[in-house]
């Protein structure tokens, strides 16, 4: 079955660019005119770089040892399973005393919790806030819903199989999984990064390509530049 | 002004050491107040290390990405406001080694460092075009300004009472006696300046500037990796440097170590104890409070004087 049905969309086939998106030209207020090309203006749509590790074995694990102990997790809940996530701040489960802390923007995360089903809607805006953090990255999907669709495997406008559309470095199964499940995807992930194995971005760069392929197959109103920092 | 004459290139060498102590103690004495927090809200904690593993991380990251040469600069902009306010100021007094670059002027030169990383920083983040940072800064700019007119007001009175702009000449006039602190032969200027500190200090209630849960996270939004790094640095310098100077001007500075930390941290408590019982002001309102009650306080102190 495909991921997304064709059959439930508007048939409105390219689908037309937005009003503010087109380029323009624009009076300043002090008189000026100028163009703008918002979709060239904003972004950097530089495909993204693999980019090599540490030079010296030691100094990769050192780094790695540091980053899984230094987890910061954006905060950006799509789904149920964001309301899970709460409880991991909170005294009963504290996941602040393993270095798991939440960052309100994409530059200063370093793991996308994908926290349930994700309509293709919100895929565009993980797509996104994926594309904006800075390197390495981890993607950890949360429930059977980034799995295998979950419950909404027949739904006409969620995916099903997160790691088409991002590198996902760890699944945790259950719907919900409770905070505790939650908890050991962390300690399993950073098991992972030190390991040295968690390099879902640099996967993500040498197959732009086919990521791009997928996420455009659904997202029928992409409106974006392909990468977009 | 300066007694160049005197100048050793080893104090270049002692001022580092004074400065590599003071970041350290400021990583560590953060890292332990968002532990009291923890502990006070029944949570565990972050480990105490924790802001060395975040600085390493951070460093570590591999991809950059810069918004232009101002982007780049405000974060050094930022840890030169921090580091110059260090280096010009006596942290332990009567020491040779931490007497770092103090000099006959050096009073205004501290009060201009104070706000020199805030200006910084409105450049960086003005260039980085998120518009929560150019929110952020205006508002952090606005409530820096008006904060700095109780210390200002505070300040000059101290220079009054003591006729003199060196800080190391303010602190010997209090040595002896607890009660020959300027918080007992001073008290309005002090509490003028004190205002202020809590208005600096980017906690609740003056904590707009950043205000987590509305403009996610303000001026710092777009920075990262190494920039971050450095502000992560400055965030554990210059509070601390700040509170050298509270501590030099009012509460009769330092003689050892020791009395260094005892006295930054309890003063740094103070900010901390305010903004844990108090909800956020809005910028507006913490402008009016200062106008409120941090001016006339500052004129009192200055016409007591």
């Amino acid at each position: 079955m495909k991921d997304v049905d064709d059959k439930f969309r508007k048939n409105t086939d390219p689908v037309p660019m937005r009003e503010e998106l087109k380029p323009r030209s624009v009076t300043t207020p002090d008189g000026q005119t100028i163009e703008i090309e918002p979709l060239r203006d904003y972004f950097c749509d530089a495909r993204p770089k693999v980019h090599p590790k540490a030079y010296s074995k030691i100094v990769e694990d050192f780094y790695n040892w540091a980053r899984s102990n230094s987890l910061w997790i954006l905060g950006f809940g799509t789904g149920c399973g964001a309301i899970e996530m709460r409880p991991l701040m909170t005294p009963r489960f504290d996941a602040y005393r393993y270095g798991i802390q939440w960052r309100p923007t994409p530059r200063q995360a370093s793991l996308l919790v994908i926290s349930g089903y994700l309509s293709v809607k919100t895929l565009k805006r993980a797509i996104r806030a994926y594309e904006q953090m800075p390197q390495p990255k981890y993607v950890m999907g949360l429930g059977s819903c980034t799995i295998n669709g979950g419950m909404y495997w027949d739904s006409y406008n969620t995916i099903k199989q997160l790691d088409d559309y991002l590198p996902v470095d760890m699944y945790v199964a259950g719907c919900m999984p409770r905070p505790e499940a939650l908890l050991h995807g962390f300690m399993e992930l950073k098991k992972r990064i030190r390991s040295g194995k968690a390099e879902g971005a640099n996967d993500y760069a040498e197959n732009f390509d086919r990521y791009k392929a997928n996420q455009k197959a659904v997202i029928k109103d992409w409106d974006m530049p392909d990468y977009n920092w | 002004m300066t007694d160049f004459p005197n100048f050793q290139w080893a104090q270049v060498g002692y001022a580092l050491l004074t400065l590599f102590i003071v970041i350290n103690y400021g990583m560590v004495m953060t890292a332990v107040v968002r532990k009291i927090g923890a502990r006070v809200g029944g949570r565990y904690g972050i480990p105490v290390w924790q802001n060395y593993v975040d600085l390493l991380k951070n460093i570590a990251l591999r991809s950059k990405i810069s918004h232009g040469v101002m982007y780049y600069l405000g974060p050094v902009f930022r840890l030169t406001g921090g580091v110059g306010l260090l280096m010009f100021v006596p942290t332990i007094y009567g020491s040779e080694w931490h007497q770092n670059f103090s000099y006959a002027g050096d009073l205004i030169l501290a009060l201009y460092f104070v706000f020199f990383g805030t200006l910084g920083m409105a450049l960086g983040a003005g260039e980085s075009g998120h518009p929560h940072s150019a929110i952020g800064v205006s508002r952090g700019l606005a409530q820096v300004t008006m904060a700095e007119l109780p210390l200002a007001l505070g300040v000059y009175a101290l220079s009054l009472q003591y006729g003199t702009l060196d800080i190391t000449k303010i602190v010997a006039a209090q040595q002896g006696s607890i009660f020959n602190w300027t918080l007992f032969t001073n008290p309005i200027a002090t509490v003028a300046a004190m205002i202020a500190f809590v208005g600096t200090m980017m906690r609740s209630p003056f904590d707009v500037a950043m205000a987590p849960q509305e403009i996610p996270i303000g001026p710092p939004t777009e920075y990262h990796s190494s920039y971050l790094a450095l502000m992560q640095t400055n965030r554990a310098l210059f509070p601390v440097a700040k509170v050298v100077i509270y501590m030099n001007l009012f509460f009769g500075g330092a003689t050892s170590w020791a009395e260094f930390a005892i006295k930054v941290f309890c003063l740094y408590m103070v900010s901390v104890v305010i903004g844990v019982v108090h909800p956020r002001f809005r910028v507006e309102q913490s402008i009016r409070f200062f106008l409120k009650w941090g001016l006339p306080i500052g004129v009192l102190a200055i016409l007591v004087v």
